[in-house]
């Protein structure tokens, strides 16, 4: 099993859940493909996210990889995973910034594990950036186009 | 036109407040200036030579009164008295301070105006036919889809961060006034076989390094299934589309590698898993739209015959006024383009003219069009000779319209970092050349389009006569093209061979217009002329 940098917990600094975190390492989705009885896995911005929908009953805990905050692949694995109806854990992990927060969750992240911490009251700014939101996305918002025609 | 209801208004103000604070963590050294970067780029704020340029949109290119008097009063308030209007129907100002930008936005967003999206990689803003809602010959007013996507694409989460820059164009009619074919989606509304109305999907157009011209991947998306079918184009051009190179990042490329079959297949399938997420818009939210684009109360029975006794005033209207869909009305376009000024630049005090003139006259609407000038869409006949002198008085009744004096231009290395050499000199000294000799007023429709660097912002692949401005060995060469349409028979210009100077090129230009003037046939534009008789007989006379 490929074992990559253990986080642990601790290091992840929001999430926006109640369950416990899995409280080992995720492996990559080579590796868990290969084998794997894992319950969490790691999805670069090059992986196919929809190569793990067969077993994503199994999964409990997926992190997405943002090595640059510009690649933007990961928005997209995010909410093909929520669309496909994985409910554990989405964690955005790496170069996780600020004014990134507020989209990533309505992408169907819930947790973030920023690799340096962020500033606490500008994160909690950031969450709440949207008084509204124009597209149904994979969070539980009302779209502005559905309260007009609601 | 469109109007804002307390939700549109809650989302810009919201940008603002978002903006500011992130202006106020980067001027307390929380955010560094890479990370700056892509957030004041979605705000439309560039670093350029001098100062900081900011792109405010104007969606659609359609803007009323109070929106123009705005823009005036931020280019006197902000700038230094004008304002640029762009090839994708927005305005920029040229001298703008870091600092005082959230302000600037807080003022536009007062008049339901805002620069989200205007720059970085992100879909947008999304342009449309000038004519739209005006011109006889469309099928419906495009504008609704136009909007539809604009609230669509505004904050879109998975799309904010795409490899590369998207611009979407909307048109209804099948004159291409937008040139839809030469943006990353070209969406055409059309009529099927069956009377509905859909949407046609060109995918992978652009200029730029590697110019190509977009391929139809679908040719009838239902209504309303417009956003879905959108969003999977999108998200396969996200996962997909590269990212290991700047140059090769666009749309174009990817449809390019694959295949528009293929890419058209990909989007397939992700647009049938999409349908059934339940992210499309009720076709009732279109018709809420649609019902602020619907007709001003045009008079019934408005006389349809124009007074042209005074001539200079019967060239301006040959020239520069566009039939119109209600009898006794007529659009006029306001040329930016006076002999040897600047394309597409307006003082203070013109775009108060102007707004006052849309407000008395003109339904309060004016648009923005792609050559960078202004449309007044909606003019009685009766006034059509009032707005005229009122409009030559300031220098605004310029009779020159898709003549060489028309001229596209990129701002060049008088003002853009990315350029390799001044575009607007030559432009300038074009437009002096041919209203000095004459020959502008014998030409005709002759498109001339200019860009200082390669990545083509002044669109001279799609000229009837493009020039291409190069760095050759650390000094300023230009490159002549000829061929290039951005209408409906969309192609690309040709290279003739060796670039040429500065003077050289204005030389150039005319030489080829000579060519023109001796081998044209009855009826010929420049652009008919050169299809018939082929590059060889220019060449022979620019390098014989």
């Amino acid at each position: 099993m490929a074992d990559l940098a253990t986080p642990g917990p601790d290091a992840v600094q929001f999430r926006f859940r109640d369950d416990e975190p899995v409280d080992h390492a995720a492996v990559t989705v080579d590796a868990f493909l290969d084998q794997s009885n894992a319950s969490a896995v790691r999805i670069e911005p090059g992986d196919d996210a929809r190569a793990i929908l067969p077993h994503i009953e199994q999964l409990r805990l997926v992190e997405v990889n943002f090595p640059g905050f510009m690649d933007g692949r990961g928005y997209s694995s995010a909410r093909i995973l929520r669309e496909a109806g994985y409910t554990g854990e989405l964690r955005a992990v790496g170069d996780v910034l600020i004014d990134q927060l507020a989209i990533m969750r309505r992408c169907g992240f819930d947790s973030f594990q920023p690799d340096r911490a962020l500033d606490e009251g500008d994160a909690q700014r950031a969450f709440t950036t949207w008084p509204e939101v124009y597209q149904a996305a994979a969070d539980d918002r009302a779209p502005i186009w559905a309260k007009r025609h609601g | 036109m469109y109007q804002y209801d307390k939700y549109d208004q809650a989302m810009v103000d919201a940008r603002v407040a978002e903006y500011r604070d992130q202006v106020r963590r980067r001027l307390e050294g929380k955010l560094t200036e890479d990370q700056f970067k892509p957030l004041r780029l979605q705000n439309g704020l560039y670093l350029q030579l001098h100062a900081y340029m900011l792109r405010v949109a104007v969606p659609y290119g359609t803007l009323n009164a109070r929106q123009m008097h705005k823009l005036a009063d931020i280019a006197d308030k902000y700038d230094r008295g004008y304002g640029h209007f762009t090839t994708r129907q927005n305005i920029q100002y040229n001298w703008i301070k870091l600092e005082e930008t959230p302000d600037l936005l807080a003022e536009l967003a007062s008049v339901e105006m805002h620069a989200i999206q205007t720059s970085g990689n992100c879909i947008r803003n999304i342009s449309s036919d000038h004519y739209a809602g005006a011109a006889a010959d469309e099928l419906v007013d495009p504008r609704p889809y136009a909007e539809l996507l604009r609230q669509w694409s505004s904050f879109h989460p998975e799309f904010l961060h795409l490899p590369r820059k998207f611009k979407i164009a909307v048109i209804a009619s099948e004159t291409d006034r937008a040139a839809m074919r030469l943006h990353d989606i070209g969406i055409r509304i059309v009529r099927n076989d069956a009377g509905e109305v859909g949407a046609a999907f060109y995918v992978g157009g652009g200029m730029g390094r590697t110019p190509m011209i977009a391929p139809c991947i679908r040719e009838f998306v239902p209504l309303d299934q417009l956003v879905t079918y959108s969003e999977a184009c999108l998200r396969v051009y996200n996962r997909h589309g590269r990212r290991d190179n700047k140059y090769k990042a666009r749309i174009k490329i990817l449809v390019h590698e694959l295949g528009a079959e293929e890419y058209a297949r990909q989007v397939e399938e992700e647009f049938a898993h999409l349908l059934t997420q339940g992210i499309e818009p009720p076709l009732a939210e279109l018709e809420r739209i649609g019902a602020y684009f619907a007709d001003p109360p045009f008079e019934t029975g408005a006389s349809d015959t124009l007074d042209l006794s005074d001539p200079d005033f019967a060239l301006w209207v040959e020239r520069n006024c566009h039939a119109h869909k209600q009898p006794g009305y007529i659009s006029a376009t306001i040329s930016l383009k006076p002999v040897g000024g600047i394309p597409g630049d307006a003082s203070a005090e013109q775009m108060h003219l102007m707004a006052q003139i849309a407000e008395l006259y003109s339904f309060d609407e004016m648009r923005v069009t792609h050559a960078q000038n202004i449309v007044l869409p909606h003019i009685r006949k009766a006034d059509l000779y009032a707005v005229w002198q009122q409009l030559d008085e300031a220098g605004l009744g310029t009779a020159n319209l898709d003549g060489i004096g028309d001229i596209i231009a990129c701002p060049g290395l008088d003002y853009c970092s990315l350029a390799n050499a001044r575009s607007i000199p030559v432009a300038q000294k074009i437009s002096e050349r041919f209203a000095a000799n004459g020959k502008g007023d014998t030409l005709g429709e002759l498109k001339l389009k200019i860009s200082g660097c390669i990545n083509a912002c002044g669109h001279h692949h799609a000229g009837h006569i493009g020039i291409l401005g190069v760095d050759r060995k650390g000094t300023e060469n230009y490159q002549l093209l000829l061929g290039g349409s951005e209408a409906a028979d969309t192609s690309l210009g040709k290279i003739t061979g060796p670039g040429f100077d500065e003077d050289g090129i204005v030389n150039a230009v005319e030489t080829a217009a000579d060519v023109y003037l001796r081998e044209r046939q009855e009826g010929e534009r420049f652009l008919d002329t050169y299809r018939r008789i082929g590059m060889e007989p220019f060449k022979e006379a620019l390098y014989g």
